[in-house]
């Protein structure tokens, strides 16, 4: 029995070994650094940076005593549920049953416009969006054709403006795994529902969303835990100002970390950051585990 | 069997590889690495560099020097330094901000060079010693040679001032001079953004130094920091009344808007451009904007030097000495762990010799560091305003360089934002003050 054991690992361990050593390199030992980072006074420059001192929590009693952590905590957390798990998520459903059954043309023209935002990079579709929502942008232009008041949106809702931007490029995702996850969907089954007088409301909620519900938690993970480390599109857009108000904990902890040269707190806040990011998985895999 | 013996044979080969893709790259003491900022709006820096080279290389046969520009604006300071967190990456010489020369020091970064400067003619007979003191850090030792210095004041557009009835040859007395031709700008010519200064988040250490620096330093309070007792001035009476003056000119509308300010995009050539357009009445800036409107700067505009007057900015009340000024200036450094410092030094001495440092003084609207470039005709020929600049010089004041200072700033930009978003000045100023107590602790802080 010994000897088939190690016989297996004999024959799993080689080939995976170089993604193991990779995988520790390049994201274990990063973890692991944060996590002693976030105990010390390291820094950029000065003293600091050559001896960092053993800290304690003093970086956590810190985030607790002050309040920009809160804030950014709080805006994350919107940005989140409205980016994510409303725009992405919803939007994405919603194109995905509307295409269903449609003609081919109809098919491709709408998915062809909604994955060219997907396929561009990010600072692309960042510098996309500000040329439409700046003052002198695209959207103000059509409003100020149609007679309508223009504004600088990135300054008068730049929550809003964050929060479209990321719904814009990233529905295409979403649409495509639902896409997928509803041609799986046995066609007996709604048919059936059908014969028995439930309306498409009613077959969408109670025939197809439970065989698909798998599918669903799946995709809210994922836009999920990618829309909490988002960076680029808001850095970008309004490099978290103005006046703090789109300054979500990624930008916070660059800004502290490399503008302010304190890396230990810089770490400390990306503890908060990961913390959450397993606080929104719990509740994910929770849901599952209830209806089984 | 067979097969096992490729998996092992493929793991065995994928090891490999990633071990030497990690393996850091050899050192040669026969290559030194140079680590400098470029730009689109600073060209002229890659120019030099590259000339430079051909000259150190055909003088020391056998060494090379390999450019290493790194395009940044703001966030160059944290590339550099997170490259001289390892000795592996670290710049042989660098171009280095004299303002981060302390820190950078301190923590080990950099090369005491006073023993190579010591038998360097050229350190002892022709640098300032004014500028000498930005390379020197809080232990006395001197770690970097001054490339230039730079001073602000205002830049003011003599045909808006012509409009507006207001005299070309301006020297505002007082703050309230300041904002009475602001408003005289604002009557005559609606469609002209009276005065400009930078604010905002996006323009980060631009606004703290810049604007409310500049303001704070011409109050009563004098200071951000006292080096007498060794402490930060906090709560301030003269930065309350640096973000009332801010105040007041974003609520009058006698600067740029907020959304403006706000615009993460806004960039110096679209301010250049309005300043040639006659759009703005005058801005609160440093003295080398010549490089932009010169022939081959990012907007070019011939007529400036007739257009544009530059005048130094008032105290709060006129107190003496009646004007204020803050200087900056950048330097060359030396890594700490080089692995072949007499090759840096000689490079760091060929790129400031006489030659050199008025090319790239005279490219980059630079203050020379050294007294026989001062004299460089070539310099006032291309910007006829650098008299004036470099009569600010025996008022000058410079930052505070300890560590706390980028978090100290931070607070500035924090109220300044603030304020420029419609909070009364009074409030943001107490919330700074709390800032900075956090920042820095209640024992190194006093009311001023």
């Amino acid at each position: 029995m010994a000897r088939r054991e190690h016989q297996r690992i004999v024959t799993w361990l080689p080939p995976l070994s170089p993604s193991f050593v990779l995988l520790g390199l390049f994201v274990v030992g990063p973890i692991l650094w944060c996590f002693y980072a976030a105990f010390t006074n390291t820094a950029m420059s000065g003293v600091a940076a050559r001896n960092p001192r053993f800290v304690g929590l003093e970086n956590f009693a810190n985030i607790v005593s002050g309040t920009d952590v809160g804030a950014s905590l709080w805006l994350t957390v919107l940005f989140v549920l409205g980016s994510a798990v409303v725009g992405q998520n919803g939007l994405g459903m919603l194109l995905a049953v509307f295409m269903q059954r449609r003609g081919r043309l109809l098919r491709g023209v709408v998915s062809s416009i909604v994955v060219a935002a997907w396929v561009l990079p990010e600072v692309v579709a960042a510098f996309a969006v500000y040329a439409f929502l700046n003052s002198q942008g695209t959207l103000n232009e059509v409003l100020s054709a149609l007679g309508l008041g223009q504004q600088n949106w990135l300054y008068t809702a730049p929550m809003f403006a964050i929060i479209l931007a990321n719904v814009w490029r990233g529905t295409a995702f979403s649409m495509l795994v639902y896409q997928a996850a509803l041609s799986e969907v046995p066609g007996d089954l709604t048919e059936a529902a059908e014969v028995d007088g439930a309306g498409p409301v009613s077959r969408f909620w109670h025939v197809v969303l439970p065989t698909i519900r798998r599918t669903v938690v799946t995709n809210l993970m994922l836009i999920t835990l990618q829309t909490i480390g988002l960076f680029g599109l808001i850095y970008v857009l309004t490099a978290g100002g103005p006046d703090n108000k789109t300054r979500t904990l990624p930008l916070l902890m660059y800004e502290q970390a490399f503008k302010f040269g304190q890396i230990g707190y810089g770490t400390a806040i990306a503890l908060v950051l990961l913390v959450l990011g397993a606080a929104f998985s719990m509740v994910y895999i929770r849901s599952l585990r209830a209806e089984v | 069997m067979r097969l096992k013996a490729i998996t092992t044979g493929l793991a065995v080969i994928a090891l490999a590889l990633t071990a030497t893709a990690c393996g850091s790259s050899t050192a040669n003491a026969n290559t030194i690495k140079i680590v400098y900022r470029v730009y689109s709006d600073f060209p002229q820096m890659d120019d030099f560099m590259k000339s430079v080279k051909k000259e150190f290389e055909a003088a020391n046969p056998g060494v090379t020097a390999q450019l290493d520009p790194i395009t940044a604006l703001d966030d160059y300071v944290t590339k550099v330094q997170l490259m001289q967190r390892s000795p592996s990456t670290a710049p042989d010489v660098l171009f280095e901000d004299s303002f981060y020369v302390n820190a950078d020091a301190a923590a080990g970064y950099l090369l005491p060079l006073d023993d190579r400067l010591k038998s360097w003619p050229d350190w002892n007979q022709q640098f300032i010693d004014a500028t000498k003191q930005a390379g020197m850090a809080a232990d006395g030792k001197t770690y970097a040679v001054p490339m230039s210095t730079d001073t602000r004041g205002l830049w003011f557009n003599k045909t808006v001032f012509t409009r507006a009835g207001l005299p070309t040859d301006w020297q505002p007395k007082t703050w309230d001079d300041v904002l009475a031709a602001a408003r005289r700008i604002k009557e005559t010519q609606p469609d002209v953004e009276p005065m400009f200064m930078p604010l905002g988040k996006p323009q980060a250490e631009a606004m703290s130094m810049q604007t409310f620096e500049m303001l704070l330093y011409g109050t009563d309070t004098k200071d951000l920091y006292s080096t007498a007792d060794k402490k930060w001035v906090a709560p301030s009476k003269g930065m309350e009344d640096a973000l009332g003056f801010v105040s007041t000119a974003v609520r009058e509308h006698l600067t740029q808007t907020p959304a403006q300010a706000e615009d993460t995009q806004w960039s110096q050539t679209q301010m250049t451009t309005l300043m040639s357009q006659n759009k703005i009445g005058f801005m609160m800036d440093g003295g080398w904007y010549a490089r932009y409107w010169s022939p081959g700067g990012v907007s070019p505009w011939p007529e400036w030097s007739k257009v544009l007057g530059a005048t130094a900015f008032p105290t709060q009340h006129g107190q003496a000495p009646g004007k204020v000024t803050l200087s900056g200036g950048w330097t060359l450094a030396i890594g700490a762990n080089t692995g072949n410092p007499d090759a840096a030094f000689k490079f760091v001495t060929t790129a400031l010799n006489r030659a050199n440092s008025a090319t790239i003084d005279v490219a980059l609207s630079w203050l020379p560091a050294r007294k026989d470039v001062q004299t460089d005709p070539r310099l006032v020929e291309k910007d006829p305003t650098t008299p004036f600049w470099a009569s600010l010089l025996p008022i000058t004041r410079y930052r505070p360089t300890m560590a706390e200072y980028p978090q100290v700033s931070n607070a500035i930009q924090v109220a300044g934002d603030a304020v420029l978003n419609g909070d009364d000045p009074h409030q943001a100023a107490r919330k700074w003050a709390e800032d900075v107590t956090k920042a820095v602790g209640a024992d190194k802080t006093k009311a001023g």
